[in-house]
Parts: structure tokens; sequence; C-alpha cells
């Protein structure tokens, strides 16, 4: 447990808040969590300091990916201590200096650690107004704090004069009350990226940048097949170029489908490490019978465990596999995050054996109980600094680099940089999972849905749930499977290929019925946030004045994820086979806005990355290889795909604001799929739909 | 083995000793320490890269060091004149038009070539111009908008 004294010790005297996160400390069991080096009492989750010179500085194990949470919580701070924004420091995942964070997804910033550090703000302001009122001798109630100042009957003081010579610390819970929404003067403005200009100027160092004297590069020589063992392998070639130190050993964490062999190279320059690699002659046990992604769907099914299914709220017989003949099977591919920025760390002993680490993961901490595992030394003796990275998409969970780096570094004995390729981070990164989902309902003659059966089949039960009313029986379940592929979190996890298969179909029943799918899905809503994003999204499309003309069609799709609501309307026209999404128009609610342009550009961002993976984003392999694992054969959104882009804002400053970067994502595809089928009547069961940039008929628009 | 002894980068001549067949990426990069520009690909497909080589908008992933000597390289770091921002970064800035910051240094140096190019371009022009540049993140739309705003106020270096 950290003291008052070691903490004043570490960052200098002044005024210091301490935020204890009660939910966060029930859901992770009170295991081992240290900030500074030592572990702070009980559950602290963030921490704000003002030191005596009256500089702001917050402290939160939170990183910033490109979501702009940097500048969101440095709004909150700024709204409730009422000081200006660029005199507030933000200082993020550094495992030295802030508290425990088990790492930033989910979209749990904003929902969880936002309200923490404005209430921890709004701590700081009181004691500074106690401050003033003690130096003037009036009741604290007298004192205004505006503009980083205190004032009261003409008297002024900056922060600094009042922190001078102090060293005091509340402990607070984040459970009080906070400034209401409809209250806010700097939260719920469009407060500018707070590092915008380093960005632009390209001074902002990115992890991959990291540069520290006497560094060395660092290659590690990776198996040409997944699960292929290495038999041996010749070093002598490589041993043989000046400079360059081949190292050997085995990882105590073996790392998927790569093994727990350690080959690696370490020169001077980079190009004189890649030459290294190349001149590791190694021999391979492949591995036979692999399957590929055109037979992985049948694979899912077959590798289904009995009773490994965790279902949804509704009611589940895992045991039982689905026996209804009627249900109707949806694929969906693995892709890649393709950050743009490769994975990377930079790894340096101190003379003492402790390690520090610069890398870019969603997971400081998590890096840093990797690291100590892996090398074998306490988690105290590691550091691990997260600089703000080039993304991550839920795609930079882990400490694959970080963990190479570190141990080249150690048998190097000088810092060594591990910067992946792109061809490294699309084949030994992980992937968004494919997924087999089956899917069957029925309704009445009037179209009220009467049952629901919802399969599926490895690729995660985010969203599984249905947020329509369904009037009897209903199965909702996810079957755990094997995957030939590594896998792991995506932006909204299953929740677009959920979202999808369910919207997708809800728009086959709709159809089936002859009736209108907006309001085919709103006789079927009783949840009004859903249906207000669904009214609005059509509203502003012109949903119900639509005119379609040869080759065009519109679709609609919504849902709902981790606390916020989405709604899609896509136009798009069809010619040859070829589909291009004109018009893509979706509203959100997520309860009060934080940042209504962040927040516009996060949607921007959701609708892009989703039409790549509704379209033609999709990893091919075969035989444990990957055969798209570059941007030359990995096809990305580029500036001709994109649609014309309208979004409507629900705030709703009555319901608390929750995350926002990845429920936009989810009902992109579904609202496109549905335009394809009003265009060409073909209705694609697979994503991505327009594989090799046609529809896979190839048939022209029907009309 | 050839080698390159001296590079003109932002004005500056840097001495320095590298292999003439290293990429300009590289040696900007790790000899010069002008992290600015970023590695996207390596293979010439997102333009994360992208320096000015006499102007023109070059994507130094494909660049052998040796064919830059001699010539005039500006990185992103020599965009700003005495700590004014270009034009065009300011309109970046205006547009929010990034999220992670990647791509954007190549983006920007990318939309000043194409300025320079085409002083006034179209919606059109824009995306066919700025077609080999990815932005992962998606803020294409606000790109767009950050370049009309800059074409607007003459945003020619």
């Amino acid at each position: 447990m950290i003291t008052r004294r070691a903490f004043f010790a570490a960052v200098g005297g002044g005024l210091a808040v301490w935020i204890v996160d009660t939910a966060d400390a029930q859901e992770s069991g009170g295991g081992a969590r240290r900030g500074m080096n030592q572990a702070p009492p009980s559950d602290v989750s963030a921490w704000i300091h003002i030191d005596e010179a009256g500089a702001v500085t917050v402290y939160t194990g939170k990183v910033e990916v490109g979501q702009n949470a940097r500048t969101s919580l440095t709004a909150a701070v700024a709204e409730e201590l009422r000081a200006p924004v660029d005199s507030i420091r933000m200082v993020m995942g550094d495992t030295a200096l802030t508290p425990f964070d088990q790492g930033t997804f989910g979209s749990q910033t904003t929902p969880r650690m936002w309200p923490q550090i404005r209430k921890a703000a709004a701590t700081a302001r009181d004691m500074l107004a106690d401050l003033a009122a003690k130096k003037w001798n009036v009741d604290p109630s007298q004192v205004s704090i505006a503009a980083g100042k205190a004032t009261v009957n003409g008297w002024s003081a900056t922060f600094g004069e009042l922190t001078h010579g102090q060293k005091l610390l509340r402990t607070i819970p984040s459970s009080e009350g906070l400034t209401p929404a409809a209250e806010w003067k700097i939260a719920g403005t469009s407060v500018e990226k707070v590092n915008g200009r380093d960005i632009v100027t390209g001074a902002h160092q990115y992890p991959y940048d990291i540069h520290r004297p006497g560094m060395l590069f660092g290659k590690v020589l990776y198996p040409p097949q997944f699960g292929a063992r290495l038999i041996s392998v010749d070093t002598s070639a490589a041993e043989r170029i000046p400079g360059v130190i081949v190292v050997r050993d085995t990882f105590r964490l073996p790392r998927e489908g790569a093994g727990a062999d350690l080959v690696g190279v370490v020169a001077p320059d980079p190009d004189t490490a890649e030459k290294a690699l190349a001149a590791l002659q190694a021999k391979w046990q492949p591995v036979e019978g692999q399957p590929s992604s055109k037979d992985v769907f049948a694979y899912y099914r077959k590798n289904a465990r009995a009773g490994g299914g965790r279902g949804g709220r509704g009611q589940v017989t895992p045991e039982t596999p689905p026996s209804n003949p009627n249900l109707v099977p949806y694929t969906v591919a693995y892709i890649a995050h393709t950050p743009l920025e490769p994975r990377a760390a930079v790894a340096e002993f101190s003379p003492d054996g402790k390690l520090t680490v610069w890398t870019g993961t969603q997971r400081p901490f998590g890096v840093r109980s990797e690291l100590a595992q892996d090398l074998g030394i306490p988690e105290e003796d590691v550091h691990v600094f997260m600089p703000d990275t080039g993304s991550g998409y839920g795609g930079k969970h882990n400490g694959d680099a970080a963990v190479e780096a570190a141990r080249l570094a150690k048998a190097a004995g000088k810092p060594v940089k591990r910067n992946w390729t792109r061809e490294e981070e699309m084949t030994w990164a992980y992937f968004r999972p494919g997924g087999l989902i089956e899917v069957f309902g029925k309704t009445d003659s009037q179209g009220k849905l009467l049952e629901w059966e919802f399969h599926n089949y490895n690729s995660g039960p985010s969203a599984l749930n249905t947020p329509y009313d369904i009037g009897g029986p209903k199965i909702e379940q996810m079957h755990e499977t094997r995957s030939p592929l590594r896998q792991g979190s995506y932006r909204g996890l299953a929740g677009t290929a959920n979202h999808f298969v369910r919207e997708s179909y809800m728009d086959e029943l709709a159809r089936a019925l002859k009736l209108d799918p907006l309001e085919f899905r709103l006789k079927n809503i009783s949840n009004d946030r859903l249906r207000n994003v669904l009214q609005a999204a059509a509203d502003k499309f012109g949903w119900q004045s639509r005119r379609k003309t040869a080759g065009s069609g519109f679709g609609l799709a919504a849902g709902t994820e981790k606390g916020s609501y989405v709604a899609a309307c896509a136009e798009v026209s069809v010619a040859n086979g070829l589909v291009k999404v004109v018009r893509v128009v979706q509203a959100f609610e997520c309860g009060a806005v934080v940042n209504p342009e962040h927040l516009r550009n996060q949607i921007d961002g959701a609708i892009a990355m989703g039409l790549g993976g509704a379209l033609f984003e999709r990893i091919e392999f075969a035989d444990g290889k990957i055969a798209t694992n570059r941007l030359s054969k990995y096809r990305v959104p580029r500036f001709a795909d994109m649609p014309k882009i309208e979004t409507v804002l629900l705030d709703r400053k009555d319901i608390p604001s929750a995350g926002a970067g990845e429920t936009p994502i989810m009902a992109v595809a579904p609202a496109i799929g549905n335009a394809i089928f009003d265009a060409t009547g073909q209705r694609i069961r697979s994503l991505p739909m327009v594989p090799g940039n046609k529809l896979p008929s190839g048939q022209a628009a029907a009309e | 083995m050839a080698r390159v002894t001296q590079l003109d980068v932002n004005g500056t001549l840097h001495h320095l000793d590298a292999d003439a067949d290293r990429t300009l990426l590289s040696v900007l990069r790790d000899d010069l320490q002008l992290t600015g520009t970023k590695y996207g690909c390596g293979e010439g497909q997102c333009a994360a890269c992208t320096v000015l080589i006499d102007g023109q908008p070059t994507k130094s992933c494909l660049t052998r060091v040796s064919a830059a000597a001699g010539r005039k390289i500006v990185t992103i770091e020599g965009l700003a004149v005495n700590g004014k921002l270009h034009p065009v970064q300011e309109a970046f800035l205006e547009a929010d038009a990034m999220q992670c910051g990647w791509c954007t240094p190549g983006m920007i140096l990318g939309a000043v070539g194409l300025l320079r190019r085409t002083p006034h371009p179209s919606e059109t022009e824009i995306v066919s111009g700025m077609n080999g540049h990815i932005c992962r993140c998606g803020t294409y739309s606000r790109i767009v908008r950050a370049i009309q705003t800059a074409a607007a106020k003459g945003g020619r270096a």
C-alpha cells in the first residue's frame, strides 16, 4: 500500500486526490494492482495532482489510440476544476506513474473512468476553495473557482499560490454526485484534440518512433506455417555478419501458432538485422491438414463442443445441438485490424536489472505482467510505458513485440527496438474471429415476432441477444468451437457479426411479409431508445420518400450494445455486379454527448471500417499460411470507397454517457446488405459481401 | 559498396554514412531520427511514408536513399516555418481530420503536393489525388474537407 509520504516523494508537494473505483474493485476481486511501484490503497483508479506551482497533472492507466480519450478526460478535469484545457496534463498508460487499469477496451473509458476523473477534479476544486478560505479567513462557500484561479471579495490567487508549501491528500469514492450534463460548460463541447499540433508537425513520438541511446534493432524468426515446429536452425551465416548477435532461447510464454522457440537477431541497424534474419537457415516440421478459409465454417460446426455454449438472456439448453431444420446459415470471415502503426516496442534494462519497455498496447498493465512472467522477474522491476499509439481497434491487447524486445535486449545487453513489419502484423497478430451463425424467426400474419432462434459458432457473444420483442420461445446461443487462426478482440467484438445476421434476417422476414423494413422493426420494438435512433436515421435519410431507380437500393439496420443505440440507412448503386455505397445516414445515441465533434469523427471512422468488413475485407488462408498478409493483397477502405456520410447525434443529457468507439460499426454491414438486396434481389449471407469486388453471382442489377 | 554521405532535409545538409541501397524511409527514421515520416506497409500501398522531394510527394519506402541525394527533401518536421503551421496543417487541425494520427504526416504532405499541382481541386480530384493514402481510422471525409479548406485559403506551400 502506497503511503501519503511515498506519493508526495514521487510527485512532489501540493494537493492530490485519489479516486477509488468501487465497481472495479468488485469486478477484479482485489487482485494485484500496483502503481508507483507500490500498491495504492485498495482500489485507486486515478489520481489528480496540483503541484506547488499550480500545474495540474492527472494520472490514469487508460491509453490513447486515436479514440481521443486524452482529450475527453482532459475536458472532464477542465469542466470540474474550472481550469483551462491547456493547463492540464494527462499522464496515461504508464505503469510506473499511473494506478492499475485493466485496459482500454469495451467502450469503458467514458462510462467508468470519465466520471471518476470528474469527481477527482471536483474534489480538488473543493480543496482549493478550502485553502483559499483559510488564506483569506472566509467561508469556503464564498470562494469562487474559475479560469484557473480562486477569487473572493476582490482577492485572487492562482492554484500555485494556494498549493505552495502544502502536502494535502484526499481519497474519495467515485460514487458521489457530479455536475449535471445540462450544466456542463467544457464537457459536452467540441474541445479540440489536445495534442493535435504534435501530430500534424510529426513531433509526437509513437512507440514505433522511440529511440534510445545505444539502441540495437531486433528481428525474430517465425515459422513458415502456423504450428510448424522448429527442427533445427543453422545460425552460422548470420553470426558472420559484422555486428550481429544471434539469440537462441525459449519463451516461457509460448506464442499461439509460433511456439516457444526464440530465434532472434540483433544488429546495429534495421537493414543488417533484416539480412541476418534472412541468413538463418531453419528446418521446420510442418503440420498437415489445417483448414482453409474456404472450409473453416464446416470446421467450426464439426468442432463445436457439446455443452460449450454460453447463452444470452433467452432460454438455452446447451447440451442439445440445434435441431431446427429451418435455420438459415450466415458466415463471417476473419478480418485483420490493420492498425496503420504495426506492433512496436523498445526494451531497455538498467544496470540493476530493471526493465523499461515502450510499447503500443491497450493493456499496459497486462503487458507488464506478460513481461514479468516471460522474463522471470518481479512485476515491480518492470515499467511499461505506452506513448499515444497508432490505433488498435481491439487489436493491440497483448505484448508480443514487448516480450520479443525485452528478451533480445536482455541477451544483447543493450536497448533493443523490435518493430513489426506489416507482414508480421497481418500474420502473427490475432484476427477478428470468423463465424458461422444460424438464425430462424417466425411471425404472425401481422408481423409480430413469435419465435426466435440464433446460434453463433466462434465469432462471439457480443450483441447476441435480439433487442426485439419476441412473443414466444427464444433461443440465443454462443457455441464454443476451435479456431485454426489466432483470434481476439475487435472493435465491437462480435457485435458486427451478430447484427449483420440479425438485421439481414429481419429484412428477410419483412420482405416475406411484404412489410416495409422500418415498419416491421417498429412493430417489434418496445425500447424507446432503439425506436428513437431508428426513426431519427429514417427521417434524416428520407426513408419514406425514397425512390428506387435502376440499380439503386436502400437498406436499414439498427441495434444496441454497451449502453448505446445505433441505426443506419444506406443507399447503394449496383452496376455489373460492382457495388458502390452512395450514402450512409447514421443516428447514434450514447447518453450525454461528451464531445460532439470527436463523436462524429468516431462514427465516420466506424462507418468506414464497417464498410470494409461489409464489402471486401477477408483473410484468406490455407495450410496454416495467410495469403492476404500485405496491403497489396488485403483491401482496406480508401477515399474512393467512401459514401456521403451524415450523422445524427441524439444527445440525452438525462442519461450517463456511454462509450462510443464501437457500437457505431454494428449497423453498417446489414444496412448495406439490405440495400444490395433491394437493388438486386440477391440476399448475401456472408461477410464480406463483395469479395473480389463483384457480387458473388456477378449478376447485373435486377430491375 | 556505394555510400550516401549527405542529404538535404528540411533545408539542412545532414552528414551521414548510409548504404546507397537503403530506403530513404529507413535513413530518415533510423539515422536522422526524423520519425515524423511513418512506415505503414513498405510496399507503397499506404503512403504513410510520403515526403516531398523537390516538391513532389514521394513514397520514401520505395525510394533508395541514393535517389534522394542531392535533391531537396521536405519531411513533416520541415513543413511549419518558424513555428507557424503550414495552411494544410492548420486545416487538418480545424477539420479534426485525424484520429490516431499515424497517417497524418503522409496525408498532409500528399495534400501539399496535390495543391501544388491543382490549387483548387474538385472533390473528385481530391479523392483521386489522395486515393493512394490509407487512413485506417477512416477520417477520409474530414481529410477531404481539410484539403478544401486549405485550398480556399490558398494553401499552396
